[in-house]
């Protein structure tokens, strides 16, 4: 039997309404809506879960559910219920969310919401009122119009060829693996109503038992925009509508995700994880330097980007300011890559390094790219194993070193910047070498690698030291 | 605390974190990618919620339900995914719900390029969607800074009920700096007018749409109300030299270190020019440039747009300087040398 006293899940008075009339709903004569709202708000009174729900109001002719619903309610831009869903039920593990949507809000505007709102298993009742029609904004037609339907932006009757065919969306929503409820219900007559009201229950108790996502399709009458009396419209829903939106249960399963609340960390733990008690620096500030402008320039794979990261780690461990830029997108990928570190005991001002005082060529391109914009007095260190020719400059200092066959023969082509940098090191005195072979097992993780770039390390001081010390 | 070598996108993860973040929602896109990849890692390496949205349309409605809930929510973006969320932005700004939006700006309009540009000034401090409102709008230029502002800016949204985007551009959000993190975890506290799905919260609605035209008048001023008390408490700004300032440059973001390098030259060329930098957009430091325009001679607006924030200084300066701008778009930056020589150019004559 359905009740005919007012559930205590709607307000005494509308308030929120305002105007003449604070007992009456904003609905027109016939409409679905009143029955779905009362069916809704019997069930929330049954399950006793009144403070617990949180109702996601569409936009749409329910776009003022908040005026009768005395839970906790938020107003949505229409469409977008399931994502705003999505944002409370992952926020607040005990509440109940209900996303109420009519046809256009659902299967129009808001179809990419509700199909990944479904697929991902949100906790989520959605009570989708399919009226065949937008109604709010007066008769125009929906994604569920039927063809041949008469609308304000269907005159003549939906054309298949021209407006294509009405959206299923029960049938749509059952491809998907997450949704553990799906049924389809209609309002077209009172034991009608009490299946729908039994479907309804059903999707909130998985709200409840924490099931997942719910999804209940109500066919319902829009005499007004049907331009038909209320109980002509009671019969076309059954005798139209529901032939090409079957009403029947698709789905009544068990949950395929787990629900997964956030547990946040103690403070303590956070700090731990971002490392805030662990002190990388290695030796106290004793004198200040310039301000040194290195470039590294090579092609994608020599480890430009990470032998930039690996000196401006080494540059803070010695107290220094640092910073560094990579040229970064579709050039990372394959073509030239280049990174400017900058190393500083004042204030870091442009972070590009538009001309460096040391630059590392790793190839013969990034040679011809830079070379012109060392500053006079810099260093050119040129990578000797795939750059043939000398610098051509005489008012710069330049080192020629195999860096890629140094980083070859300890086993780690991939590190050649670490050879680079450790000449950087040696030619400059800027850090000392010892730091990079400090803070090489603080920036890498896997073992074996540490070990080969520490003997790349080692490698390169031994070239440096027997053929360029003197230079 | 020690300092540790952190790029900018990932430098805002970690703020996020210990200013009590404890969801993110986004969508990838370059340059604010590294944002998401981070969160991806650390929210759920904290116990908090990381969750890709399907689009950025979706990504902002569910910061929507997310900050009705009293969660300290967060996304990331740049130029195209931002103009994707101008109706969650909107519809939050219309609701006053608190969030964080990080913006790594690349170059437009449409599909433009990756690299940095800082053309949407006008859309993020002006607004950006329809209706009559303002974000609040931060302006990091460091690593730091990146860090810093994102984990002050959840208090300052709840303080406000206001968004709080930290806009910044593709070169702050890809460069790797020393950062010191902050040493404290803070945590959102219980909100009266949020919802909890408990009976305390439960007369509680979140809603932007007020039918009556006198409700809807009067929540427009109130609104405008809020945004003169943003702008009389918050307004920040740093200055660089302009003590003796007979010249000023205007700068945010990364064209302020583009900025202080040519400063320095330009001092030792004695060119006594000076540098203020907003760290707050909205709300704008147009009291400090209205008194500094009785002490300089030219202003020079250094931006990646067409003039976007020249138009404010010039209206700060009520036009009794010249101002002078120098912009470039498309992803071109400029050395510190083709500003020192368009200055000198200027300032010479």
């Amino acid at each position: 039997m359905v009740k005919h006293t007012k559930p205590k899940t709607f307000y005494e008075d509308f308030v929120r309404k305002g105007g003449p009339g604070e007992k009456n709903t904003h609905y027109c004569p016939g409409c679905g809506h009143g029955n779905v709202h009362k069916l809704i708000a019997e069930v929330i009174d049954e399950l006793g879960i009144q403070d617990r729900v949180i109702f996601c109001s569409p936009v749409g002719c329910s776009v003022f559910a908040y005026y009768y619903f005395d839970t906790g309610n938020i107003q949505c831009a229409h469409g977008r219920a399931p994502a705003v869903g999505t944002g409370l039920a992952r926020s607040l593990e005990n509440s109940i969310i209900i996303s109420y949507q009519g046809d256009g809000d659902l299967a129009g505007i808001g179809m990419g919401a509700i199909m990944h709102a479904a697929n991902r298993g949100e906790h989520i009742a959605v009570f989708f009122v399919n009226n065949a029609i937008y109604g709010m904004t007066g008769g125009q037609m929906a994604p569920t119009t039927i063809v041949g339907q008469k609308t304000l932006t269907t005159p003549l009757g939906r054309s298949a060829g021209r407006d294509g065919f009405p959206l299923t969306m029960c049938e749509i929503i059952n491809n998907l693996a997450a949704p553990v409820f799906i049924e389809r219900v209609s309002l077209g007559n009172a034991a009608r109503i009490l299946k729908a009201k039994k479907a309804i229950k059903q999707a909130l108790v998985n709200q409840v038992e924490k099931k997942g996502f719910s999804f209940v399709e109500i066919l319902s009458p829009c005499p007004i925009n049907w331009k038909m009396q209320p109980i002509e419209a009671r019969k076309w829903l059954i005798d139209k509508l529901e032939p090409v939106f079957p009403v029947k249960n698709f789905r009544n399963g068990d949950s395929q995700v787990k629900y997964d609340p956030p547990r946040p960390v103690s403070d303590e733990e956070m700090k731990k994880l971002f490392n805030l008690e662990k002190d990388i620096s290695i030796k106290q500030k004793e004198e200040h330097i310039s301000e040194q402008l290195v470039k590294l320039a090579g092609f994608g794979g020599q480890g430009v980007l990470s032998g930039g990261i690996l000196l401006a780690n080494c540059a803070i461990a010695e107290k220094h300011n640092t910073s560094w830029l990579p040229s970064y997108g579709p050039e990372m990928r394959g073509g030239t890559a280049n990174a400017g570190v900058i190393i500083s005991d004042g204030q870091i001002g442009s972070p590009l390094v538009d001309n460096p005082n040391f630059f590392i060529a790793m190839n013969g391109p990034s040679l011809d790219s830079f070379e012109d914009q060392v500053l006079p007095g810099g260093t050119i260190l040129v990578n000797s194993s795939l750059i043939e020719r000398k610098v051509n400059r005489s008012d710069i200092k330049t080192l020629y070193a195999p860096l890629t066959e140094i980083a070859q023969q300890a086993g780690a082509v991939a590190a050649a910047t670490v050879a680079g940098i450790t000449m950087y090191a040696l030619s400059t005195g800027i850090i000392a070498v010892d730091t990079i072979r400090q803070v090489i097992p603080l920036s890498i993780k896997r073992k074996a690698l540490i070990d080969e770039n520490l003997k790349v390390v080692d490698a390169a001081r031994e070239y440096y030291e027997k053929n360029l010390a003197k230079t | 605390m020690e300092r540790q070598l952190i790029k900018g996108n990932e430098a805002v993860v970690f703020g996020a974190l210990l200013g009590g973040a404890t969801h993110f929602f986004g969508y990838p896109i370059t340059p604010a990618s590294e944002v998401a990849h981070m969160a991806a890692k650390q929210f759920p390496a904290t116990g908090n919620c990381f969750l890709q949205a399907e689009d950025e349309v979706n990504a902002i409605n569910m910061l929507y339900g997310a900050a009705a809930a009293g969660s300290r929510v967060m996304t990331a973006s740049s130029g195209p995914g931002i103009s994707l969320m101008a109706e969650g932005i909107s519809y939050m700004a219309g609701a006053e719900l608190p969030a964080v939006i990080v913006h790594v700006q690349r170059a437009g309009p449409g599909l433009g390029n990756i690299w940095p540009e800082q053309s949407d000034y006008n859309a993020t401090v002006k607004g950006g969607g329809h209706g009559n409102y303002k974000n609040i709008v931060l302006a990091p230029f460091s690593a730091q800074e990146m860090c810093d502002f994102t984990y002050r800016s959840f208090e300052l949204a709840e303080k406000y009920r206001m968004l709080v985007f930290v806009l910044a551009d593709a070169y702050i959000g890809q460069i790797m700096e020393s950062v010191t993190l902050p040493g404290d975890v803070k945590h959102a506290p219980r909100y009266d007018w949020a919802l909890y799905g408990d009976r305390e919260s439960r007369g509680n609605l979140i809603s932007s749409i007020l039918m009556n035209t006198e409700l809807l008048s009067t929540h427009n001023w109130k609104l405008d109300d809020k945004y003169k008390k943003v702008a009389e408490e918050l307004t920040e700004w740093e200055e660089y030299e302009t003590e003796d300032a007979d010249y000023l440059f205007v700068a945010f973001g990364v064209c302020a270190r583009l900025c202080l390098s040519a400063l320095s030259a330009l001092r030792k060329q004695n060119i006594r020019i000076g540098l203020l930098r907003p760290k707050t957009l909205f709300p704008f430091p147009s009291k400090r440039l209205c008194e500094l325009r009785k002490k300089i001679k030219t202003a020079i607006v250094v931006e990646l747009n067409n003039g976007q924030m020249a138009d404010d200084v010039e209206l700060a300066l009520r036009c009794a300087v010249p101002v002078h701008r120098y912009n470039w778009m498309g992803g071109k930056v400029p050395s510190t040398q083709d500003i020192i020589d368009r200055a000198l150019k200027d300032l010479r004559g």
